[in-house]
Parts: structure tokens; sequence; C-alpha cells
């Protein structure tokens, strides 16, 4: 089975009801590490993510990955910024993705213990999922997420609303599935976050892409006026 | 008030003592009324998760109509229905009318909007819920509908409960398909009928009295059953 | 959920399949509101071991049913109606089984002193002139279109009545109940009247004419016409129902001490 990447994007648009949301983006990512996007509200972090995703139609252009579309959807998954919970037990929401590629609900159970006792939340297997904090939730929507191994994992804003310890322990888990070689794009407004975690960031504005640099050198010598107000702290318009 | 409170002592006399042919026609209504509402369900609930999950493009007219149909009045579909099982009718080799199985289709044609109605609209709410979700996680439109079907299942009890209230207290569609024969179509509601005709009031009450008691009774069982279940809220 | 599923259909499921002879007969509400077929049923049931499965609707509704061939026989008292039934087909022939009579009901005050009318007309002209509250089938029943040739021979014509003629498209009960409920006169058969169980303020205030009798018929339905109908079965009720043993039933029915019927049949056809 050949890998996702290298994929890239040609004139890629993503567009809604005639209006164009971002793009046209020519872009190429590899396969390693970690892409973080950033950029202004309304700049089209959310729907770029989706755009590559695929959830995100596209009014234009061409995303090709280095195997089929299908296999390429099929090893990603997608932590919404607002977490969905299934109305069911934190257990039933685990094992519900590996439940739906077929696994045996004895294996399915299993992995959910190993995952949830890594995102901390071994002891709330019986638990409604409905009924958890913010940062429970979250981190059962990344458990979910990882749990199917994808080889890429795409996060928008995953730690908007949580507080330092537990977005300590979400960046902590991130940076293990990176080190295990899964590959994260993910959207943050947190200048802290992006800097920690970044390989290699891409700057939106507009819903163009505008900037783009590796980790530790766009945050040191930013190349755009604007990247560097945004860096800043500035308001960009 | 004499016959309604004779009815009521008429109704603890009747069974109290297990009349035998209170029993006989008590079980009757609950076999038709239920037959008839685990086929609706079949029907009404996967097709209800259908119109809620799929898009094309008669689809708010398919849910209209839907909708309009549940005020469908139940003699027009009895006589419809009769038209077509009558030996004169497309449908008369199968020799079917005046049984009970010719009750339970006109029952099951009469609660399936109900149901699928109600239902749609819990559906298409779960829907909205877990949109983003499952379109991400690449899941098949089967699953993605026994996902919204099982979620739900509370909201589509109730949607069930609602088609069984509809189907036990009706009498004019299968008056008309079931004919009230003696010992082989009459149930609760039709006995009522006949009674209420020839005037035998505190009977007729007596029998409306016995109906009542078991759409509770029914609705009781149902409700503790589905509490097996050790989940709780959801 | 699953328990609930399994218990509902284990429920559904449970039915037996009974294995008598069985023929389906459409009667008029008002012969099945006199009771006699509680007492025929069953011993028809013993000496013919068949199961008489009765239909109890309006004269027109049977006719229909006959027509379509979705019962065996049926058993009417409207000759109009039953000879257009077997001229066109429809039956075989009609055999007159019995008679009953149809008696005026009304307030007991008797507000157009029809209870010492001469003749029923006469009676029907009373009610007329007093422009009193009459109740009518007006549901093409045998029992409508009787009250309505009374109607005509009284020199009325039921469709110029207005206000006070009140025709209510239903059965015999359901009109009683409307007459006991507003004190209106009304024309029913006697054995409807004497098991009728909510009489309220309503009283027999006529009857005797010999225009009243009332004559039941039963036809077969037409086997070339509907070749599945049970025949066989058809002919054996009609003979036992012309039989000394049914006579002896018929006329010897009664409620409290008043027979109903008169059985009228001739041996041959």
């Amino acid at each position: 089975m050949s890998d996702l990447f290298p994929v890239r994007l040609e004139a890629a648009r993503a567009t809604r009801r005639g209006r164009t949301l971002v793009g046209p983006v020519d872009l190429e990512l590899d396969g390693a590490g970690t892409t973080v996007v950033i950029g202004p509200n309304g700049a089209g972090k959310t729907t770029f993510l989706r755009m590559l995703h695929g959830t995100a139609r596209l009014g234009g252009g061409r995303i090709r990955w280095n195997c089929t579309t299908e296999e390429a959807r099929h090893h990603q998954c997608f932590v919404f910024q607002q977490p969905v919970m299934l109305r069911r037990t934190v257990m039933q929401n685990l094992i519900y993705p590996l439940r739906m590629r077929g696994m045996s609900r004895g294996e399915a159970e299993d992995r959910a213990r190993r995952w949830a006792a890594r995102v901390g939340l071994g002891s709330m297997l019986t638990r409604q999922a409905p009924v958890l904090s913010g940062g429970e939730r979250q981190k059962l929507a990344l458990a979910r997420a990882m749990i199917t191994e994808p080889k890429l994992l795409f996060l928008d804003e995953p730690c908007a609303s949580l507080d330092g310890r537990a977005m300590r322990e979400i960046e902590e888990i991130l940076q293990e599935a990176r080190a295990g070689g899964m590959r994260l794009i993910l959207s943050t407004h947190d200048m802290g976050q992006a800097r920690r975690l970044a390989d290699e960031v891409l700057f939106l504005l507009h819903g163009w892409l505008h900037d783009r640099g590796a980790g530790p050198e766009f945050f040191t010598q930013p190349a755009t006026p604007q990247a560097r107000a945004f860096l800043n702290g500035d308001i960009v318009e | 008030m004499v016959d309604i409170w004779s009815g009521l002592v008429q109704a603890a006399w009747l069974v109290g003592t297990l009349d035998a042919e209170l029993l006989e026609i008590a079980l009757r209504s609950l076999k038709v009324t239920l037959s008839a509402l685990i086929i609706a369900s079949l029907i009404a609930l996967p097709l209800a998760a259908l119109l809620a999950v799929r898009r094309f493009r008669f689809r708010r007219t398919v849910i209209a109509v839907l909708n309009a149909l549940m005020g469908l009045p139940p003699v027009v579909v009895g006589l419809v229905v009769y038209v077509l099982l009558s030996r004169s009718g497309p449908l008369g080799v199968l020799g079917l009318l005046f049984t009970p199985t010719a009750m339970v289709i006109a029952q099951v044609v009469i609660i399936v909007p109900l149901i699928a109605s109600i239902a749609h609209q819990s559906i298409r709410d779960l829907w909205q819920e877990y949109h983003d979700l499952l379109i991400s996680m690449n899941v098949t439109q089967g699953q993605k509908i026994r996902t919204l079907l099982w979620d739900s299942r509370r909201a589509l009890l109730t949607a069930a409960l609602a088609g069984f209230g509809r189907g036990i207290g009706e009498v004019g569609a299968i008056m008309i398909v079931g004919g009230n024969i003696d010992h082989a179509t009459r149930v609760l509601t039709t006995a009522i009928a006949l009674e209420t005709g020839k005037g035998n009031f505190a009977l007729a009450l007596a029998l409306g009295f016995v109906l009542i008691a078991l759409a509770i009774a029914v609705n009781l069982a149902i409700h503790a059953l589905s509490r097996t279940e050790r989940e709780g809220r959801w | 959920m699953k328990h609930l599923i399994l218990s509902l259909a284990l429920i559904a499921c449970s039915g037996a399949a009974l294995a008598a002879e069985t023929m389906k007969m459409a009667v008029t509400t008002s012969f099945h509101n006199s009771g006699l077929a509680d007492v025929l049923l069953p011993r028809i049931a013993a000496d013919l071991d068949l199961e008489v499965q009765l239909l109890v609707v309006g004269t027109g509704q049977a006719i229909r049913l006959g027509e379509a061939g979705d019962v065996d026989a049926i058993l009417v008292h409207s000759r109009g109606a039953e000879e257009t039934f077997v001229a066109a087909g429809n039956g075989t022939h009609r055999r007159e089984i019995m008679y009953n009579d149809f008696v005026f009901i009304g307030p007991e005050s008797d507000p157009a002193d029809i209870a010492g009318a001469p003749s029923a007309t006469e009676a029907l002209q009373r009610i007329a002139a007093a422009e009193a509250p009459f109740v009518s089938r007006g549901d093409d029943s045998g029992t409508h279109k009787k009250e309505l040739s009374l109607w005509d021979d009284a020199g009325q014509d039921p469709a110029t009545l207005h206000d006070w003629y009140k025709p209510v498209g239903a059965g015999m009960g359901a009109a009683l109940n409307t007459a006991a409920g507003m004190g209106a006169y009304i024309m029913s058969d006697r054995a409807s009247w004497l098991n009728f169980g909510n009489k309220g303020d309503l009283a027999l205030l006529f009857s005797g004419d010999a225009v009243l009798f009332n004559q039941y018929a039963y036809l077969p339905v037409n086997p070339e016409k509907h070749g599945h109908v049970k025949h066989d079965l058809a002919m054996k009720l009609e003979n036992w129902l012309v039989s000394d043993t049914a006579k002896g039933l018929i006329d010897g029915y009664t409620i409290d001490g008043e027979t109903l019927f008169v059985f009228n049949a001739k041996a041959a056809d």
C-alpha cells in the first residue's frame, strides 16, 4: 500500500455558492512532521483543512495524493473545533470507528481501553460522552481520531477552549504521535502552541496562502510584512 | 353520569371475571395493532432515516406529503383497501378481505405516515449533530442510517407509541375491511361501535374503559422493557 | 431494546388457524339487532358443521358486497333491490324466509297523536301536519326504502320536507339513539326496538297495519359470476333456513314474551 504523500494541490479552490472561500492554492506537502496553519479569523483555516480532507467541496483545481483519493480518505482523521460526541458512552465512542471498519468487538474494546488510558480517560469508559467537560471531550475526540491509527491527522483549533493543563496533555499526545510517524496538520490561534509544535508553518490570509516557512525560521524571521504584523499581534486585514 | 358509573362497574366485572368474549376481542385488538405496529415501524423508521440523510430533488415535497398523510381519514383508507382487496378488485384472489390480515394492512397504511413523520424530525435533528463526524469518518450510507436509528431510539419509541395509540383506537378502516365479524374480526373498537349502535351505552363505555386500560398497560410494559438496557438517559 | 422487539414479535405471531367450514353472509343491521342470529347460528353450526360469518351492514352495502362477490349469500328485506339483484345476474334466486313488522316509535307525549291513527299512512300525515321531529334512516337501507314508500302513500315527498324531517344516514340503533336524544318520531323494525337499550322517553305508539310487514329473503350469490363463492354451502344453509327446525326456532323466538318474526318460507323453490 503506497504512502499518501507527497500531496499536491494544483490551483485548488474551495467554493461555496459561487464564492471562493480558499484558493487557488498551489502547494506540495511531504509526509513528515507537523504543519501548523495560522492566520487571522476568517482567513479560511478551517476550510483549508477541510478541503485537504475532502469534506469541503473543491470548486476548482485538483488535489493529488500519492495514492488514490479513496485510500487517502481511509487513512485520515479529523478532529473538529467543537468535538462531536456520539450519544453513547466513552467506550462506545472509541470503538465506533473501529467497528465501522469491521473490527471485532473484543479487539476494538481492547484498543479502546489502551487509548482511553493514554489520554487519561481510563476511568470514564462507562460515562455518557455528552456529559463530559470541554477538555475531556477534546481528549475523547482526539483518542477517537487516533484509534484507527491514521497516517494523517487534521486538527482544527484543538485547544481553543482548554485550560493550560489540558492543553499540555494534548500537546504531549500530539508530540508522541508525531514521533511515532503520524503526519499532523493543525490550525491554531495560539502562537505559543504554533511555535511549540510546528515543523512547518502555513500562513493564510483572505483565503490565500500568503506565506510559508519552516518552523523556527518563520517565527524569528517572517518573510512578509503581513506575517510580521500578525506575529506581532497586530490586526491584519 | 349513570352510564359512566355503570360502565366502570361493568368494566370491572368483565375484567374481574375474565369474561371470555372480552378476552377474545381484547386479544385480537392487541394482535392486530401490535402486528401493524411492527410492520409499520419496519417500513417507517428506515424510510424516515433515508429521508433525513439523503438529498434528492423532491425531498421537501415527499416530507410535506408524509406530514399531510398523517391527517388521512382512516375510513377513507379503509375504503381504498376494501376496493383493492375485494373479490372484484385487483388483489381479490388473495382472499384477504374480512380477515384480521386485512385489518393489519389497513392499520399499517394509517400509521406509517405518523411514525415516519415524527421519527424523521428526530432523526434529522440528530443528523445535524452527527453530520460532520460521520462524513469525515467515511461511513457508508447503511452505517449512517443504522447509527442514527440506534442513537435516536428513545425518540423513535415515542413515535412508535404514537402509532400504537392511533391504531388501537381506530375503528373506521377496520370496520370496513374487517367486517366486524363475531369471533373472527371483531375487536374492542368495533365492538364499542356495535354496542353504541344498539343503544347499550353502559356496555360500550365498559369496553371503552377496558381499551384505555389496555393501552396504558401496553405503554407501561414497553417503557419497562426498554429499560433493560443499563445505559441510562440516552 | 432487543428484548422489546422480540416480545412484540412473539405476541404478533401467536395465532391458530381454525379448520371448520365457513361461509360469509351479509345481513342487515335490523336482522342482527333482533338477536335472532345468536339463536340460529349455534344451531346451524351444530346441525351442518358450518360456521356462518355474518357481516352486519346496511342493505345497500350488503347488496354491494354480493355484487362484488365478497360474500357467499345475503339476507335482506328490500324486494325491489332484491329483484334487481337477481335480474342483474348477481344472485341465483330469492327465497323468502320470514317476515317481521315495522312500528312507529315516538315521544311518550305523542304530540302528533299518532297512537289513535287508523292507518300507517294517516299516522305519517299527522306527523307531517304537526311538523313533529321525525328521524329517518336516510341510508338507502331496506327500512329506509320502506319508510320512503309509506311517505309516498301519505302523499308526501321526503325530499321536500325540511327542518323537522331529519335523515341521519345511519343504522337502526344509531338512528334510534338520535331519536331518543331529540325526542323525535321514528320508524323502526320491532326487533331492533325491543332490543334497543337506550329508550329514554320513547315509546311504541303505532303498529299492526298490514302495510308495515317486512319480508326477509335469502339470496345466494351467483357462482357463475364469481366462481369462488361457496355455492354448495350457501345452498346447504338455504335448505336449513326453510326447514322445520328453522321454523321452530324463528317462530319461537321472543323478546320479553313478544314474538318478532313469522316464518313464511315455502317448501318448493
